[in-house]
């Protein structure tokens, strides 16, 4: 089990380095001029600022330079706010959008298991059909209309009792949190949900189940003991893709909701071409996905000890 | 159970001639079976049509509605779906009628705070403009305009702060982004310590006019008809089936036009993402070994980049010309980060194909490689290849829409639904229609591809090949 941690940590290393590069190379590759200004720039000025942003050395220079401080964890200072340390950016507006997603990321799971266990149950029947019509929508509508639809659901419900019951848009408090984070994990909600009911129906054909029936298990011990534990592994294997799905898809729902999340700012730093919180935004989630899966992967190793993630993938 | 008497009739021999076991179904090839499961999934056959009816909406559609998708009709600006409505023509010079009040001699005036009284409207209210006038209220030093689309509850719910006058000016024309609605016009008298909590307010509806040189400009108005003749005469607008934008553009022309954009990536991209995939991963497979391994890790890694923040990262560092679409940028940057899916899938397909008895069979009788490929694997691979591209559609109309509604996509005036949702939701509140549009063809197109995929999966599918 060790040797596989260790093997997984070393080739997410490697990934990281890759993404890194990647985001290096594109970014060399972005036309235009991050210190160009409004204002006038004398030439001794800007060779000043092209020294302090390492811009005046060769770009091979610079990428060691990059290299080096990004695996100390320093991802340099702002071109666009001066003195302001990008660490610092995002560690102020990464746990907002990981708040949000955390959220957003227990409402799906939450609701993709419960709603895929009830299709399930209810197989070609009803609430079958209807629940799954429902996952068909949330599959094929874009996540801002959900976004326009939610905010507008709550204007008109504020409007018709007559007090303000939910914030229309902002961040500060938990009622701010509600909305965006159900926009926000709809679209992976319906998807855990198609998966979990195609787990439950293969899971309800197995023997173990017939074999319970026939013992007179209760039918509720049945579904939570044996039917509903086996069933949610898939959705555990899962977990991982629906993170990275969760993460920067928060890009919408922060720009419709006006939540100063890390996405949101990822944005604005892309139209101002400002260098270095592009590259650290783009490093920083790339590395938080990448460990992101190696942990869901593990996790998944002690949920079902019947796998041995060791010898199957190491 | 029935139980069933035999007569003897049962017994005697069949009749020559009679063909008691032909097989009812005439034998036919896999495709062809294929498209005869997918013609009896009602849903797939629904979606099939629908797709085709976009096809038609996308290509032919403006050549019969032709109208410029760029062209900005300032007149009719947030218009909701009509049939071409109806305007009044008025004369160019209408003078706004100036209504002053005599000079205040006497400052000495004691200040009455009370609102404006006689606030009504001179002359028509249209959508040229509206005419407001008012009797002075003594000590004023100004008075203050407000429109609002509701009636107004108290004094802090006005609405728009339109304009705030002198104490000399007794009227004002309001021309400010009119629409032919209802609106509640409110003034209040503002004094030295501030507004009053005094209002008035009236109802206007304003209605459809066009200055008459708009009107001999657009032609609306017979050539020889002297100007008498052409104001006051009713014209009809230019009919817009789906209403209008924000600048007046026709929404069914950009609907058109962005279906082109959003249709073509949507397309075009997977095409190229799945061909590249399919000569990677079919390599990588062919070759085994550690080609094989050095190529997938290659892939592995390319899957693990943030996709959305390369996709951005990317299409600017493809750079933009001045005048370009942003759809090349957009395109390239879709297939460098989408192929490795495919590219594991086809890998994964090949691996288990290379490993069938019947490519042994083909290699012991001397096939060539090429002869393997082309004719054994490709046709096996068919199948996925094409259930993966049916699926990956609307996943790029997504990512399209998705970026363009960041602002990160095709850049304006191109139509594209994205960047059309992203127009819309602006207005969201009072022009519902200009988000509806663009967002229910997004929709209805992702809706028709995904079940479309289904369908084309099950028919492929040899499990369920059984069926009658």
């Amino acid at each position: 089990m060790w040797l596989y941690i260790g093997k997984r940590l070393i080739s997410g290393v490697i990934t990281i380095w890759f993404i890194a590069t990647a985001t290096f190379a594109g970014m060399h590759m972005v036309p235009g001029d991050p210190l160009l200004n409004d204002k006038a720039v004398t030439p001794e000025i800007r060779a000043n600022l092209e020294r302090a942003y390492g811009l005046d050395k060769p770009v091979f220079q610079q990428y060691l330079l990059f290299l080096k401080n990004m695996s100390q964890g320093d991802f340099g200072i702002s071109f666009t706010q001066q003195n302001r340390r990008v660490n610092d950016i995002i560690a102020e507006h990464f746990p907002v959008s990981a708040m949000l997603g955390v959220l957003a990321l227990l409402f799906a799971a939450g609701g993709g298991i419960l709603w895929g266990a009830l299709t399930a149950l209810n197989r070609d029947r009803m609430p079958d059909h209807l629940i799954m019509f429902m996952v068909i929508i949330c599959v094929s509508v874009p996540s801002f209309v959900f976004a326009a639809l939610g905010q507008l659901a709550i204007l008109r419900l504020n409007n018709l009792l007559g007090v303000s019951v939910l914030p229309v848009a902002g961040w500060g408090t938990f009622s701010h949190m509600i909305v965006p984070a159900l926009v926000l994990g709809l679209g992976t909600m319906a998807y855990l949900t198609r998966l979990m009911r195609s787990s439950m129906l293969e899971v309800a054909d197995t023997d173990y189940i017939r074999t319970a029936r026939a013992k007179g298990l209760t039918p509720a011990r049945i579904f939570f003991r044996h039917q509903l534990r086996n069933a949610i592994l898939p959705v555990v294997t899962v977990l991982g893709p629906a993170i990275a799905a969760i993460t920067t898809g928060g890009f919408v729902v922060e720009l419709v909701f006006a939540i100063p999340g890390l996405g949101r700012y990822f944005v604005q730093a892309v139209q101002q071409l400002d260098y270095t919180v592009i590259m650290g935004t783009t490093v920083f989630y790339g590395a938080f996905l990448v460990l992101m899966v190696i942990a869901v992967d593990i996790v998944y190793g002690f949920v079902d000890p019947r796998i041995q993630v060791s010898k199957s993938v190491g | 159970m029935n139980s069933y008497t035999p007569t003897a009739a049962d017994f005697e021999p069949l009749q020559e001639g009679i063909d008691a076991e032909q097989i009812h179904r005439p034998s036919v090839s896999y495709w062809q079976d294929v498209w005869r499961r997918l013609k009896k999934n009602r849903r797939a056959s629904v979606s099939l049509y629908i797709v085709i009816g976009l096809m038609l909406f996308t290509l032919a559609g403006p050549l019969i509605w032709q109208v410029d998708p760029a062209l900005q009709d300032l007149e009719q600006i947030s218009q909701a779906p009509n049939t071409g409505r109806w305007a009044l023509v008025i004369a160019d010079d209408a003078p706004l009628p100036e209504i002053t009040s005599r000079r205040l001699a006497t400052p000495a005036l004691i200040p009455e705070d009370r609102a404006p009284q006689n606030f009504r409207l001179t002359g028509s209210a249209n959508s040229e403009g509206v005419n407001l006038a008012w009797d002075a209220v003594p000590g004023a030093t100004g008075y203050q305009l407000f429109r609002h689309e509701l009636e107004p509850r108290d004094a802090d719910d006005l609405g728009l702060p339109l304009v705030r006058l002198l104490s000399t000016q007794l009227s004002y024309r309001d021309r400010l982004g009119l629409e032919t609605r209802q609106y509640y016009y409110s003034a209040v008298a503002v004094f030295a310590e501030g507004e009053s909590r005094n209002y008035s307010t009236i109802p206007v509806s304003v209605t459809q006019a066009l200055l008459l040189s708009e009107a001999r400009y657009r032609g609306l108005v017979a050539e020889d008809a002297t100007d008498a003749e052409a104001i006051g005469s009713k014209v009809r607008l230019e009919s817009h089936p789906l209403g209008t934008d924000y600048l007046g553009r026709d929404m069914l022309a950009r609907l058109m036009w962005g279906a082109r954009t959003s249709l073509f990536i949507g397309i075009i991209a997977p095409l190229l993402y799945v061909s590249i995939g399919l000569v990677y991963g079919g390599l990588a497979g062919y070759s085994g070994g550690r080609t094989d391994d050095v190529m997938m890790r290659f892939a592995d890694f390319v899957i693990a980049l943030p996709f959305l923040l390369f996709m951005i990262l990317f299409k600017i560092a493809f750079g933009l010309g001045p005048g370009e679409s942003g759809i090349g940028p957009l395109l390239l940057a879709l297939v460098i980060l989408s192929w490795p899916a495919t590219a594991r899938l086809v890998r994964g397909q090949v691996l288990q194909i290379r490993e069938e008895a019947y490519i042994a069979a083909a290699r012991m009788m001397g096939a060539s490689a090429p002869y393997l490929v082309l004719r054994h694997m490709l046709p096996n691979l068919m199948g996925v290849l094409l259930v993966s591209l049916t699926f990956a559609i609307p996943t790029a109309i997504f990512i399209e829409a998705f970026l363009s509604f960041i602002g990160m996509g095709v850049v304006p005036p191109t139509p594209s639904w994205g960047s059309m949702c992203n127009d819309g939701i602006r207005t969201m509140l009072s022009h519902p229609h200009e988000l509806m549009f663009p967002a229910m063809m997004i929709s209805i197109t992702v809706l028709a591809f995904n079940l479309l995929g289904d369908g084309l999966r099950d028919a492929m599918d040899a499990r369920m090949r059984s069926d009658g």
